[in-house]
């Protein structure tokens, strides 16, 4: 027997399916066929935008309405073609998901969806009482598609176009998350600052995201309307939104296959359950959605990722995909300017009547180890987010290689080549080390949502996936390249934020707090590590509480107290320095 | 328009206003302690006015065998956690709590659905029947959920109101009902009429809110309750149990519902799907109040009822249009004046 890559026979079995339906099976299983496929490509939309990005749309069916209506209104009207109303269709999807985006996207999570809800709710409202969109009776006599002079009246035939279609989304899709963007898009939900830290636009990236939802609800609808050749407002109301939500829930969001499994499941039960149902309770009515309600309770509060993970148990396990060398990314000149590589010149940060930081000033030049030190509330970690970005300073001046980054975004810090790791750990837990690190080198490359999703970006995301594998390397995690971030000791965390923070090629290092929570022996690994890349020419300045740690690693100390600075020196004059020790020990 | 038909608009716009604003300060309540964005808010309000419909018919109400069913769920449920922790033995008090007491109500209420009770009877049983069913629902479907993100939760109440409307179909039936009103007399001020009805409305309405005023602001439970909204590590450290937090405030809810069903009936008919359409208008108004302030949000429930009796002059057809579109705007005005950044953990 021939082997077969990873999950090959899956693939075989699922396009084995696919063909065997409408070469075989009666009417009826080709009719619930594209009803599936149609439901996909929604529910597809839904998985990136509700299981990988984290934000929720309940009014995805007002989107497939419009592609709906863009073409039943421009074919029966004015007579246009089918294949110019889906351009028109996608332009006015895009239009309408960019405004809603931009008002709604913006808020807190669940503003969202509630907007969802509220114009859902009001394009349903609006097809159904607009006289020239045929109001609730609809729209009749919409041509049949036409490809190459072939009219596709036929659901046998319809069925290939609905499930080609379904099929390029899934690749695009699938294509898309194992990219930059896809990193990017992975990180929105609930690594939302670190993401901007290391470059991404979030507002916009989120944007994008929901407006391509939107576009593959628009062609389903297009797809339905030339399938059902009519169109009344019922299949776009807010309860048919509600349904393409629980497919992407029940069918696991976490996965594009959850998406094809979702529509499936959801289809086929509602098929059976309003059969049976009536005749069980012995009246008619809409007695699934019972059924589906309770089913999606059971489902959150017992199985959260829905049934893709239960499938993929019984799927032979992805090896760890090979990282082939390539060449690295454009580096930047790392050519040491006259002068401190960093210089903080007075400083100064204040909560109201606060004085967190008062006037502080020092210098590291360049390929030294600064150890930022001091009791607790201080002031080291202000001065840290001063420094990073995450704070706007109140007075004085930052200079970093001779130009002042005072007042910049945390993106443009770290364009400017300075990397970071955060107190408490910042990884997607999901993702694999190699791809938490990649993040890191996210603004060392340029490929968009649809250069990843044609699969046109391989070249740059190899050089990618090779810079990440070196920086991985160079800590010294090169086993656990493969494995979910989230299934590391908190000091390998650690270690993974400066690999992370060492992909974005940068001259200065900042740490804050990495020995915190550290047992013995990873602090010793993580100094080593430090050690290293001292070597190798990195600047590091550390914030950090544990003194001992500090004392033999760092070649000077700042010691801060309330908001000042009390010291600066070798760390052996510091040990000895009275006014430190009365700052720490409270006098000898 | 004259003056006549714009004094008719502006009280029929309070009127449904002032039951919307019931419906908002259900909203945000629930929202504020147990981060549930209450979808199925409305359901609560169709099964008021349903129940009454069917008791004044003289029949007992589908509420009834609901009611005990999901009293039976969530006994089996805290039977299935007890055991779980091995304290099966030790006392069958929250299995009484969860199912007994429900089920005595239901059984009371079944026995006292007779043609002969009274109006007062009537709305007292309806009441209660809808009161009981708000902590049930948070038991069954809720609690195991308590510290999901809001996303989640949301997600539970949408599918929880999917299942309550069919369910609504199931007991109730297809047909819409309208309860007769509370007093068919009006009285004239200056020339225009007024409906003691609409009076009534209004007048229940605050007395409601200002209840709820007196209930949070001079009562140890009430104090629990705003505790638990401030911030619910402090509270739970200073002995509010969440579990009992989120009960307690989903029977408050259920009652402010309850309420709100009874003086709709009758105003409007009332179908087993007439709850989202109500819920969305409350939340309308509690969106414009951001979710947490309570003045703002009955406010804009009241701005959202002359809305829309406005909208029904001019418009009728886009009324739905017009008032959901609004949240449009007030959204925008929201992401506008809030800069709070939440990162929401999975």
């Amino acid at each position: 027997m021939p082997t077969l890559p990873f999950g090959a026979w899956g693939y075989v079995a699922f396009v084995a399916v696919l063909i065997g339906v409408p070469l075989a099976a009666p009417p009826f299983w080709i009719t619930l066929g594209n009803y599936i496929g149609l439901y996909s490509i929604v529910a597809l939309g839904l998985v990136l935008l509700t299981g990988v990005a984290g934000q929720t749309s309940f009014g995805q069916a007002a989107f497939v309405g419009i592609g709906a209506y863009t073409t039943a209104i421009l074919a029966t009207r004015f007579g246009w073609s089918p294949w110019a109303n889906l351009v028109v269709g996608l332009v006015l999807t895009l239009a309408l998901a960019l405004c809603l985006g931009f008002v709604t996207l913006r808020m807190r999570g669940h503003y969202l969806p509630l907007a969802t809800i509220a114009w859902g709710e009001s394009l349903f409202f609006l097809f159904g009482n607009l006289e020239f969109l045929g109001g609730h009776t609809g729209l009749t006599g919409i041509p049949a598609l036409d490809l190459f002079g072939f009219e596709l009246k036929e659901e046998r035939f319809y069925y290939f176009l609905i499930w080609g279609i379904a099929i390029a989304a899934l690749w695009a899709t699938a294509n898309l998350l194992d990219s930059r963007p896809g990193r990017a898009i992975r990180a929105l939900r609930g690594q939302l600052e670190m993401a901007e830290a290391f470059g991404v636009d979030a507002a916009r990236l989120k944007i994008v995201v929901f407006v391509y939802a939107a576009l593959l609800a628009s062609i389903s609808g297009w797809l339905y309307a030339h399938l059902q050749r009519f169109v009344n407002p019922t299949p776009f109301s807010l309860p048919q939104g509600i349904e393409y939500l629980f497919m992407a829930v029940i069918g696991g969001a976490g996965s594009v296959w959850g998406a094809v499994i979702g529509a499936t499941l959801i289809t086929v039960a509602k098929q059976v359950l309003q059969d049976w149902l009536p005749i069980l309770l012995g009246r008619s009515g809409n007695f699934e959605m019972v059924v589906f309600g309770v089913l999606m309770v059971i489902v959150l509060q017992r199985a959260r990722e829905g049934v893709w993970p239960w499938v993929a148990h019984w799927l032979p396990e992805r090896p760890p995909a090979p990282v082939p060398d390539a060449p690295p990314l454009p580096a930047r000149d790392h050519a040491p300017s006259p002068g401190p590589l960093l210089e903080v010149r007075k400083a100064r940060k204040q909560f109201g009547g606060l004085v967190a930081v008062n006037d502080l000033s020092f210098a590291i030049p360049p390929g030294e180890i600064l150890g930022l030190i001091g009791p607790n509330g201080a002031g080291k970690t202000t001065m840290f987010n001063l420094i990073s970005g995450a704070l706007p300073l109140s007075a004085g001046d930052i200079v970093f290689r001779g130009a002042s980054i005072a007042g910049s975004k945390p993106y443009e810090i770290a364009r400017r080549g300075i990397g970071r790791t955060f107190q408490h750990v910042r990884l997607v837990p999901r993702m694999t080390v190699l791809d938490n690190v990649a993040l890191g080198a996210y603004l060392r490359g340029e490929a968009g949502v649809l250069r990843a999703a044609l699969r046109l970006d391989r070249v740059e995301e190899r050089r990618s996936r090779a810079e990440a594998a070196r920086a991985i390397a160079r800590v010294g995690l090169a086993d656990a390249r493969g494995v979910p971030a989230g299934s590391l000791a908190l000091g390998k965390q650690r270690i993974v934020e400066i690999a992370r923070a060492l992909a974005s090629d940068p001259v200065l290092l900042l740490l804050d707090e990495p020995a915190a929570g550290l047992r013995f022996l990873e602090k010793q690994e993580l100094a080593t590590l430090l050690r290293q890349l001292r070597v190798e020419g990195m600047t590091v300045l550390l914030v950090e509480h544990d003194m001992d740690f500090v004392m033999g690693l760092a070649d000077r100390l700042v010691v801060m107290d309330f908001g000042e600075k009390l010291a600066e020196g070798a760390p052996a004059d510091i040990q000895r320095n009275p006014v430190v020790l009365e700052a720490y020990l409270g006098g000898v | 328009m004259d003056l006549t038909i714009l004094a008719i608009l502006v009280q029929d716009g309070v009127t449904n206003g002032a039951v919307y604003a019931l419906l908002a300060l259900a909203l945000v309540l629930v929202f504020t302690v147990t981060r549930v964005i209450w979808v199925p808010a409305g359901e609560f309000v169709v099964y008021g006015t349903l129940t009454l419909a069917d008791l004044q018919l003289g029949k007992p109400p589908g509420t009834i065998r609901l009611l005990i069913g999901i009293a039976v769920v969530a006994g089996a449920m805290e039977i299935f956690d007890l055991a779980r922790r091995g304290e099966l033995a030790r006392s069958p008090w929250p299995v009484l709590r969860w199912t007994g007491i429900p089920v005595a109500i239901g059984a009371i209420a079944w026995w006292l659905a007779t043609p002969d009770l009274p109006f007062w009877a009537q709305v007292l049983v309806t009441l209660a029947l809808v009161t009981a069913l708000g902590p049930l629902l948070y038991r069954v479907a809720y609690q195991p959920l308590a510290d999901a993100s809001v996303l989640v939760l949301l997600i539970v109440s949408v599918a929880v109101h999917f299942a309550l409307t069919g369910l609504g179909l199931w007991f109730f039936g297809a047909e819409g009902s309208r309860t007769p009103p509370f007093s068919g007399a009006s009285i004239e001020v200056s020339g225009i009429t007024i409906s003691v009805q609409s009076l009534l409305v209004v007048a229940t309405s605050i007395a409601l809110i200002a209840a709820l005023g007196l209930f949070f602001g001079r009562t140890l439970y009430g104090k629990a309750l705003r505790a638990t909204a401030l911030n619910r590590i402090g509270a739970r450290l200073c002995g509010v149990a969440p579990d009992f937090a989120g009960a307690l405030t989903f029977t408050l809810g259920a009652l402010l519902c309850a309420f709100s069903g009874i003086l709709v009936g009758p105003i409007a008919t009332i179908y087993y799907d007439s709850g989202f359409l109500v819920s969305l208008k409350g939340f309308v108004g509690a969106i414009i109040g951001g979710l947490v302030s309570y003045p703002l949000a009955a406010a804009g429930a009241l701005l959202v009822g002359l809305l829309e009796a406005f909208a029904s002059f001019w418009a009728s057809g886009f009324k739905e249009v017009i008032v959901f579109t609004l949240i449009i705007p007030v959204l925008l005005w929201r992401s506008l004046s809030t800069r709070h950044h939440e990162e929401e953990e999975e």
